[in-house]
């Protein structure tokens, strides 16, 4: 009975945990700009990506540096995610804030293209786009400078976009058609792949009858480390402080001084790049693919829901809530318990699936919402209702 | 008085004209395609715009709560699910009754005995019928009233609907005896003695579609202009000036979103007959979002520009996976990024900008640059001339 309770309590933080490390950084995006990433879930995907090709690099380097591959895995993760982030902050969202329904249509754009991008992504397309970018944002660079240009800017867009886009495009055609397969052979493809964990996160951890994965306690152990770093940076460090400022009041912190579009695309690249090192802990736990995100985004959001804008505790408190939920009825665990109870217990035992279990969860979190509507830990203050 | 009565009785005169006009354009409009378009398209091609007809329905609910409401709904794929699945019921009970066994084939698969007992009230057609608006209609004003009623709104109601496409997808697709799961119903026979397969039957369906079609763009007409129509535009530009204005804004977001959600359920019905299969895959969160994109391109709060961008979206997406599977996706993605950045008023505003600066060039007085709605608003017509006098 103990070890079953201890298992189900383990299994429920460790699911609560892989949901924790996924909704924080959405959490800290959405409490500062009001802004729902949608590509969230594509950035950890991202991440996961990252962490193959660090571990293919690590694979032919070979030796022992192989078995710590994982820890340079979540570096480059952090700096791949982060820097999408801070690209799709600058390119797209910026121009977006204060229109929150917008600006969840557009990442969903941008989930798209980067889902079909991990897809169909090779040497022709990465030419391609890289040429594109030279043309076209070089023109725009060079021709920046002449006085006219804001009278120009319309007409040189309307040429150039089409001649960059021509002139990439003959070329990756041409690349295409001389070096065949070489380049036009998709870097991944579309099937799933497979992070082979290195040897010390494989196995477990024996108690009594009971396994703890090592791989589980990894994660658990990362989460805690990213929850006391963003907790620390948030409180102790001048950019946290300026981050929580202009949380709490955009307009007064800038009528302050400070300057609210760098903590903007700082912060949306910080929340990317904890997406990443996400995306790296989830490759522990199975094979990834383009569609790795979509499976987390609706959970995390539910988190961030649920915890509340106002506090990072909000968050930690509705991941493991949600986790332990999903484990307890998910599992069975539940229904087993109530047996005395026959149509309670007939009813758990309806929904003892993974998935029946986040319909049940799901019609919970409503009925929480009908109590407390703005999540655990709500915002306080005039600015609730803006 | 008498001075100021004139106008009046002339602008209702003039919006009377131009309501007979849009009728009109609307009818004949209707039977060209019920007309003409068998002629015109191929077989395949017309069966295609049959399914983006109904498409069109959905788009003009979620008009109605996006464009009209400022609601955003990324969960609209349950209702027409849930309308195509009611069909989709009735029809797999279409069992001839000197057959082996009286269950749906799939049941007899999975080993289920006895037909469940909310299957049963699916033998009566009219029941069906009923199914397929009532049910969308209450399921989306019960999760409306559960969400309006404590005030949430924005970005947390688009997200709880897309939670709600997550829980029925995966109540849909885990039960396998109960709804087939992940196949969906399909490999449907008759409706009321006739084949369903038959290009007759399918063309009468079309007809329908078109009707139906016909029938919610003048119930969405209806609902938008008028006092309950300035409402919904209210709740959207502040809905906390509509509450301190006395209004209570929930039942109206209520009232709307079940509206639209029989609009979903009807086209999911539609839909389903006209492509012979509903499978979870209606609740997959993508197709709801598109639904979404299907009107920002063709114009928000302008219930032609739905219609106009389901038909264009759907064709352009049928063409391009044809010769492109794989640009589909990048190109959708540049389509939403497109549509939020440069085009937000979508075709129909863009159409309408140009004409604004063409009449501009022409050296006619140039409009006041609004937002659409109040373009088409009569009274604001009026106060115009009133000022213009």
């Amino acid at each position: 009975m103990i070890t079953g309770l201890f298992e189900a309590l383990f299994n429920g933080i460790s699911i609560g945990a892989v949901l924790l490390i996924a909704a924080l950084g959405l959490a800290i995006v959405f409490g500062l700009m009001g802004v729902i990433n949608l590509a969230h879930g594509e950035l950890m995907m991202l991440g996961a990506y990252t962490t193959f090709v660090v571990q293919n690099g690590f694979k032919i380097l070979g030796g022992p540096l192989f078995e710590f591959y994982i820890l340079f895995a979540l570096v480059f993760a952090f700096l791949v995610t982060a820097a999408v982030g801070f690209i799709l902050e600058r390119g797209v969202i910026r121009y977006l804030y204060g229109r929150p329904l917008e600006t969840l249509l557009a990442t969903w754009g941008v989930s798209l293209i980067l889902q079909q991008f991990v897809r169909s992504v090779n040497w022709v397309l990465v030419i391609g786009i890289a040429l594109f970018c030279l043309l076209f944002f070089g023109a725009m660079w060079i021709l920046s400078r002449r006085p006219d240009f804001q009278r120009i800017r319309n007409w040189v867009v309307a040429v150039m976009l089409p001649l960059s886009l021509g002139i990439a495009g003959a070329t990756g055609a041409f690349l295409g058609q001389s070096f065949q397969l070489a380049v036009t052979q998709p870097w991944f493809g579309a099937q799933n792949l497979d992070v082979t964990a290195p040897s010390w996160l494989r196995g477990g951890l024996p108690i009594g009858s009971f396994q703890l994965p090592y791989a589980r306690l990894f994660i658990i152990g990362l989460t805690i480390v990213c929850v006391v770093g963003i907790y620390v940076f948030l409180q102790l460090t001048p950019w946290g402080l300026r981050i929580r400022a202009v949380t709490q009041n955009r307009s007064m912190s800038a009528c302050l001084g400070i300057p609210t579009e760098k903590v903007d695309a700082l912060t949306f690249a910080l929340g990317s790049g904890l997406a990443g090192v996400a995306g790296c802990a989830i490759s522990l736990l199975g094979s990834v693919g383009p569609n790795t995100g979509q499976n987390y985004i609706v959970d995390t959001f539910m988190v961030v829901v649920v915890g509340g804008v106002g506090k990072l505790v909000g968050t930690i408190v509705a991941a493991m809530a949600i986790g332990t939920a999903n484990y307890l009825i998910g599992s069975g665990t539940l229904a087993l318990l109530l047996t005395p109870v026959k149509p309670l217990a007939d009813i758990f035992t309806f929904f003892a699936t993974t998935s029946m279990a986040k319909v049940l969860v799901f019609a919970l979190i409503i009925a929480f919402l009908q109590v407390r509507p703005g999540g655990i830990f709500p915002q306080k203050g005039r600015t609730v209702d803006a | 008085m008498a001075v100021d009565a004139a106008p009046r009785i002339g602008g209702r005169k003039r919006s009377q004209r131009a309501l007979l006009i849009e009728g009109a354009v609307v009818i004949v409009l209707a039977l060209l395609l019920i007309f003409l378009m068998p002629a015109v398209l191929s077989g395949f091609r017309l069966s295609l715009m049959g399914r983006f007809l109904a498409l069109a329905i959905a788009a003009l609910g979620i008009d109605l709560i996006w464009g009209y409401t400022g609601m955003l709904s990324l969960g609209h794929g349950v209702f027409f699910a849930l309308g195509g699945y009611a069909l989709g019921m009735h029809l797999k009970l279409q069992i001839p009754p000197d057959a082996s066994s009286q269950l749906p084939e799939f049941m007899s698969l999975y080993g289920v005995t006895e037909i469940p007992w909310f299957w049963q009230p699916f033998y009566s057609f009219n029941f069906s019928v009923a199914a397929i608006i009532l049910i969308p209609t209450l399921l989306g004003a019960l999760l409306g009233y559960l969400v309006f009623r404590n005030r949430i709104r924005g970005v947390y109601f688009s997200i709880l609907t897309q939670a709600a496409t997550i829980v029925f997808f995966n109540f849909f697709n885990g039960q396998q005896k109960l709804f087939n799961g992940t196949n969906g119903l399909t490999d449907f026979k008759t409706l009321l003695g006739a084949d369903v397969n038959d290009p007759q039957t399918q063309f009468t369906f079309y007809t329908l579609t078109v009707l139906f079609l016909v029938m919610s763009y003048t119930l969405c007409r209806w609902l938008t202009s008028g006092r309950f129509g300035r409402l919904l535009i209210a709740i959207r530009d502040d809905e906390s000036r509509v509450r301190f204005s006395g209004y209570d804004p929930t039942g109206f977001k209520v009232v709307v979103f079940a509206v639209s959600a029989a609009l979903a359920g009807v086209a999911g019905a539609m839909f389903t007959i006209q492509t012979g299969i509903i499978s979870p895959k209606a609740m997959d969160i993508a197709f709801s979002i598109e639904m979404v994109i299907w009107v920002a391109v063709g114009g928000r709060a302008n219930l032609v520009g739905a219609v106009l961008g389901a038909l264009l979206v759907n064709f352009g997406k049928s063409l391009l996976s044809e010769q492109f599977p794989e640009i589909w996706l990048f190109f959708e993605g540049a389509l939403f990024l497109i549509v939020v950045t440069v085009l937000p008023d979508g075709m129909v505003g863009w159409v309408r900008s140009q004409r604004n600066q063409l009449q501009a060039l022409l050296g006619r007085r140039r409009q006041l640059v609004t937002y659409p709605s109040l373009e088409e608003n009569p009274e604001v017509e009026r106060e115009r001339e009133d000022i213009g006098n």
